[in-house]
């Protein structure tokens, strides 16, 4: 299931900020791709709720500072909506 | 999951054409893509490969601007992917956060600097009418009109100001509605309702919009309630980043905007070809027969039935109808001219091809017959495996698929933007009768010998006038779409053709043709530009439906005449080569025009109009009109 969410998570931060799946890893965030500024991590967030289908808190949001962080928040949301 | 897949499968695929150098298939698999999964994410991918296939696709230039009062920038890349998916590659310009006050006013805003083609004005009610939307409970009646009339005033202004600065169409949001009004249940029973004072206040709205050219509201409050108020908002994202629409309703507003886009873009589909069994009605006319086929107004023939009346609305717009379907002829015709339950009847259809023969061919033999372009052809269709083959075969062709469910047909047809229309005009609606005239015509045309004997049979009349408020909108009407006999192509809005009338060196004309079966209402256009020496003709176009029984001989003659009662020595004109504008190329040396020069956008024939008058082709009575011509 991990690798799975990543994977989507990949894919959508690959079409987002135009750069190949192969190059985002966990680590990937604003500092290492130029395209990660504040107007694509509004279109993330609106990505990420339309592609799982629930709602980020600005909590959240904030501590989705790279890929890593933002695939761990999209698990406990779906094992939140879930339980 | 394997639907991310087959995605993901797509998106390598549409990028291995691209490497190949294959944009048209490029393009069909982008919209493929973007038909099974339009989100965020994947607008970013289509807008980035249709970017990279620019310049090597017959896409349509369109430079939009939007001053706001919102965040707006998400439904940015949905809109430019639907537009391009659409043949139009939209370049989007954002104005400042609330700053449209000062954009629209100032005549050197950035707004003016990016010469957009058309702009948006979106501001929401809780923007700039506080006091009619949280506020509302604590107004007095007067207040209240009070307020109605600053924020029509304000609107009225701002239309006003736009127009003396900008020859750009505008298209302003209404205001929406609250979720729940202020009172409760309370305020429907108040002679002065907040809805009621939001209502005045978009009547305002509209009725300054009216007075203007080229300037249209979008009922933003009715998207919002198409859609659900509850759904569309997200407070929370507009406490967080001024963004008042969920994630999942973007993709509505961007659409809504599409349906302006369309027609301004002139992308539009002239002719809707509709296939009958399991579409017109329910079951097959071969196998169930009259008394088996589901049509009615009782469930399950209900859904056919609502099909053929929004598709007997898209006549009312001038939209004409065609049939192309495999089946008897005898057995469909049956069905067409006596089932109880049909809406449309045969006279509703300005071409048919019912026979056994390929889907492919017979659209082509459609287009031909109503003598326009594929590209203005829009086919419905049932069945996915035919819709895919019309698609891959000829891809300029909008493709409806209609959905399983027959209930869902008439909302597809509904929503579909290449039927979209901003104006009407008098021969938008009676389009289809011009057609059945037209067969008539082509059947006694057979019977003469020569053709000047047909001409006089057909006692042409012709009436040319002069621009007036009546006919402009019609004028820029066949500007935008004429594609066949067009000698320059140049497209005008309403806007720019009162300028141009407005000019002392230019003349705007209008030409009516009527004959024994009918009238063909205003079918060309001419725009003329004095010089020194010569009468410039900058516009010459007729309707495809009059080219060939020298109307376009008539108005020739006259611009060379009026211009010859000018003193001018020359009538002179551009013949600008398109795809589609074959039909004109020989027009002016037809006419005793000599080429004059050419270059890389076309060609330059000149007249001496003493030497080479133009002769008016006796068989047509030719009024010249002072005023009205609508």
């Amino acid at each position: 299931m991990t690798s799975n969410i990543f994977e989507q998570v990949r894919s959508i931060a690959s079409d987002l900020f135009s750069i190949p799946s192969e190059r985002i890893t966990a680590e990937s965030s604003p500092e290492n791709i130029e395209a990660w500024d504040s107007t694509q991590h509004l279109n993330l967030v609106l990505a990420l709720e339309e592609a799982f289908d629930f709602q980020l808190s600005p909590e959240e949001m904030e501590k989705m500072r790279n890929i890593g962080e933002v695939v761990k928040v999209v698990e406990s949301k779906i094992s939140a909506t879930k339980s | 999951m394997s639907s991310d897949d087959k995605t993901l499968d797509l998106r390598k695929e549409i990028d291995a054409f691209i490497a190949a150098g294959a944009p048209e298939k490029a393009s069909l698999r982008l919209g493929e893509l973007w038909r099974k999964q339009s989100g965020s994410a994947t607008a970013a991918f289509v807008v980035s490969r249709y970017e990279q296939l620019r310049g090597k696709l017959a896409s349509v230039p369109y430079r939009l601007a939007i001053a706001r009062s919102f965040t707006v920038e998400p439904t940015i890349p949905l809109l430019r992917a639907v537009a391009f998916v659409s043949g139009i590659d939209l370049t989007v310009h954002v104005g400042d956060f609330n700053a449209y006050p000062q954009e629209i006013l100032d005549e050197s805003s950035s707004l003016y600097r990016f010469s957009p083609d058309a702009v948006i004005l979106a501001v929401r009610t809780a923007d700039i009418a506080p006091d009619l939307w949280q506020e509302y409970s604590d107004l007095a009646p007067d207040a209240v009109r009070q307020a109605i009339h600053r924020v029509s005033n304000n609107f009225q202004q701002w239309i006003r100001a736009f127009r003396q600065r900008s020859q750009a169409t505008l298209i302003v949001h209404l205001l929406e509605q609250p979720t729940q009004p202020n009172a409760g249940v309370l305020d429907a029973q108040l002679e002065t309702s907040q809805s009621s004072a939001i209502r005045q206040t978009n009547a305002a709205i509209r009725q300054a919009a009216s007075e203007h050219r080229g300037v249209y509201v979008l009922d933003y409050d009715a998207l919002v309630a198409r859609y659900g108020r509850l759904n569309w908002r997200d407070e929370r994202k507009w406490l967080i980043a001024r963004m008042p629409i969920a994630a999942s309703q973007l993709n509505y507003l961007s659409q809504e905007w599409l349906r302006f886009l369309v027609p301004l873009t002139g992308k539009v589909a002239k002719a809707l070809v509709v296939d009958l069994d399991n579409t017109l009605w329910g079951g097959v006319i071969g196998e169930d027969g009259m008394n088996g086929i589901k049509l009615s107004a009782e469930y399950p023939g209900a859904a056919y039935q609502s099909l053929q009346r929004v598709t007997l609305d898209l006549t009312r717009r001038g939209i004409l109808l065609a049939i192309c379907s495999k089946n008897n002829l005898d057995d469909a015709m049956e069905a067409l001219n006596s089932h109880p339950g049909m809406l449309l009847r045969p006279n509703h259809f300005a071409a048919m091809r019912i026979n056994w023969n390929d889907k492919a061919q017979n659209v082509r033999e459609i287009a031909a017959e109503l003598n326009i372009g594929i590209d203005s052809l829009a086919l419905m269709d049932d069945n996915p495996v035919e819709c895919e083959q019309i698609r891959a075969a000829l891809p300029e062709v909008t493709v409806i698929e209609l959905p399983e469910d027959p209930l869902q047909y008439a909302a597809t047809l509904r929503e579909c933007p290449v039927f979209e229309r901003l104006t009407l005009s008098t021969e938008d609606q009676q389009r289809t009768a011009f057609y059945v005239e037209q067969r008539e015509r082509s059947q006694a045309e057979q019977t003469f010998q020569s053709k000047e004997d047909f001409y006089r049979y057909l006692e042409q009349e012709a009436d040319i006038a002069p621009v007036t408020p009546a006919s402009l909108a019609r004028i820029s009407q066949l500007t935008q779409k004429t594609n066949q006999f067009n000698l320059t192509t140049k497209r005008y809005t309403e806007q720019q053709i009162s300028e141009l009338a407005a000019r002392p060196d230019h003349e705007v004309f209008s030409i009516r043709a009527r004959d024994r079966f009918g009238d063909h209402g205003l079918v060309g256009v001419a725009i003329t530009r004095d010089n020194e020496e010569a009468c410039e003709i900058d516009t010459f176009l007729l309707s495809c439906r009059v080219i060939g029984r020298s109307v376009e001989t008539a108005l020739l003659s006259y611009l060379g005449q009026r211009a010859a009662g000018r003193g001018k020595k020359q009538l002179a004109g551009w013949f600008v080569p398109t795809k589609k504008n074959l039909p004109a190329k020989e027009f002016y040396p037809q006419h005793g025009f000599q080429l004059e020069s050419q270059n890389g956008d076309g060609l330059r024939w000149a007249l001496d109009l003493k030497e080479h008058p133009i002769a008016h082709p006796e068989w047509i009575k030719l009024n010249v009109m002072n005023g009205e011509n609508g």
